[in-house]
């Protein structure tokens, strides 16, 4: 396996207790916010799209050790840096000193109400009909895959119910990596916990992800 | 602040400033290059300072719980009833709303990343991000609950939702009792952010202090 990702965290051990923390608490240091807004608005570029983002977030060798804030600027370097829009130089001098890369289209400060508003819905038209109903008992794949996955560890190979068919949606596995939109059935997929964690797993606990058709057989 | 203070922080400040520096260069390259308008940025930040937070979602709530109409819409497509009071686009595209019951308790989670409904609840705090919180609430969510300081009565089934692809999830927790004669508003602010994610209980205290 060539791709690693260092963010699939779910059902892990080890990291600890949880520290909660008020609401008004948005940023933990000056730069924060400009990491997110430059993050915000070099992805309104249209120069990758937000699953190649998470790709390129998710595979950072120290992702374990990096702040959420670093993780996102280290993306955002990775994915410039990979399409020629700045270089290493450039980071370390602080100016420019290659020619730019021409961006599709840069996000102007009387547009930011509107794009946000907007969004980028994921629903497309479904090319076929779903093949599972709610009810309907399934299998989730058993094997890992060597790229960009939305399809959590701990839910490989485990046998849950349709509950909800969320229409057709870009396909993240292929969208992260240029395949196009390749759009597929999305259904919500639930899972008692003792199918997850054993028998010992508590009672009245289940977990549900949301899963396309690619992910799952009938069981 | 005393001296002994400022050294014993000292290695965080080092810290702190090489991020400082990293994300001023940065910005100065982007902006030479033409590829960011430096007025978009201050605008996005602003937005999520002071628009977008938890307090459009305390709105959604408040409007579920004296509004049956509004409600069984939400239920039934709750981008759609979102977007009826003026919250729409980026990471809530496509939002699906779950209640709480007595019987029932829905927490969220993205234990892949971060994923989290941006209109209604902002943007995510520290802990939803965090390795303890996306390793531990799927396997052991009552234990994550009481670092909340929320015990749920022990045959309430837990329902954990992890999203892993662009659907986002708000939780409408349950209304306290005794608030049959507060207003809209006045329930809004009781409605807290953790509640809306499923890691509190809305109590008959404000969720925020009053301005």
């Amino acid at each position: 396996m060539s791709y690693v990702t260092h963010a699939d965290l779910g059902g892990r051990d080890g990291y600890g207790a949880v520290t909660p923390e008020p609401e008004g608490e948005l940023f933990h240091a000056g730069w924060e916010p400009r990491a997110l807004a430059l993050t915000l608005a070099m992805g309104a570029t249209g120069s990758w799209n937000i699953d190649a983002a998470r790709a390129a977030r998710e595979t950072l060798p120290d992702y374990a050790d990096l702040s959420y804030y670093e993780i996102w600027l280290g993306g955002l370097e990775k994915l410039m840096v990979e399409r020629g829009q700045v270089h290493a130089d450039e980071l370390k001098a602080g100016h420019s000193l290659h020619p730019a890369v021409p961006v599709t289209r840069v996000l102007k400060a009387d547009q930011v109400a509107a794009a946000l508003a907007k969004g980028a819905p994921t629903e497309r038209v479904a090319a076929s009909p779903a093949l599972f109903k709610p009810g309907q008992r399934v299998h989730t794949r058993a094997e890992a895959r060597d790229h960009h996955t939305r399809l959590p560890g701990y839910l490989l190979e485990k046998t849950g119910t349709i509950e909800r068919v969320l229409g057709a949606h870009i396909f993240a596995d292929a969208h992260a990596r240029g395949l196009g939109e390749n759009p597929h059935w999305l259904y919500t997929v639930v899972f008692d916990a003792a199918e997850l964690w054993g028998a010992d797993a508590p009672s009245h606990h289940r977990v549900s992800f949301d899963a396309w058709e690619p992910y799952l057989e009938a069981a | 602040m005393s001296h002994d203070h400022h050294h014993e922080h000292h290695d965080d400040h080092s810290e702190l400033d090489e991020n400082e520096l990293r994300v001023r260069a940065l910005e100065s390259v982007l902006t030479a290059k033409g590829y960011i308008d430096p007025a978009a940025l201050d605008l996005l930040i602003d937005t999520y300072k002071t628009k977008i937070g938890p307090r459009n979602g305390a709105r959604v709530v408040a409007k579920a719980w004296t509004d049956a109409a509004y409600r069984a819409r939400l239920l039934h497509d709750a981008t759609a009833a979102i977007a009826e009071l003026g919250y729409s686009g980026r990471q809530g595209e496509h939002m699906i709303a779950v209640e709480n019951t007595p019987a029932l308790h829905n927490v969220v989670v993205c234990t892949l990343c971060s994923c989290y409904p941006w209109p209604v609840l902002g943007l995510p705090p520290t802990w939803y991000k965090s390795a303890p919180y996306r390793s531990r609430v799927v396997k052991d969510p009552r234990g994550v609950l009481a670092d909340f300081g929320v015990t749920l009565p022990g045959g309430t089934e837990i329902r954990v939702w992890d999203s892993t692809a662009e659907v986002r999830y708000l939780v409408i927790p349950q209304r306290p009792a005794g608030t049959g004669s507060l207003s809209e508003s006045e329930l809004a602010a009781l409605v807290t952010r953790d509640s809306m994610i499923g890691t509190g209980l809305v109590a008959t205290t404000p969720a925020i202090p009053a301005p």
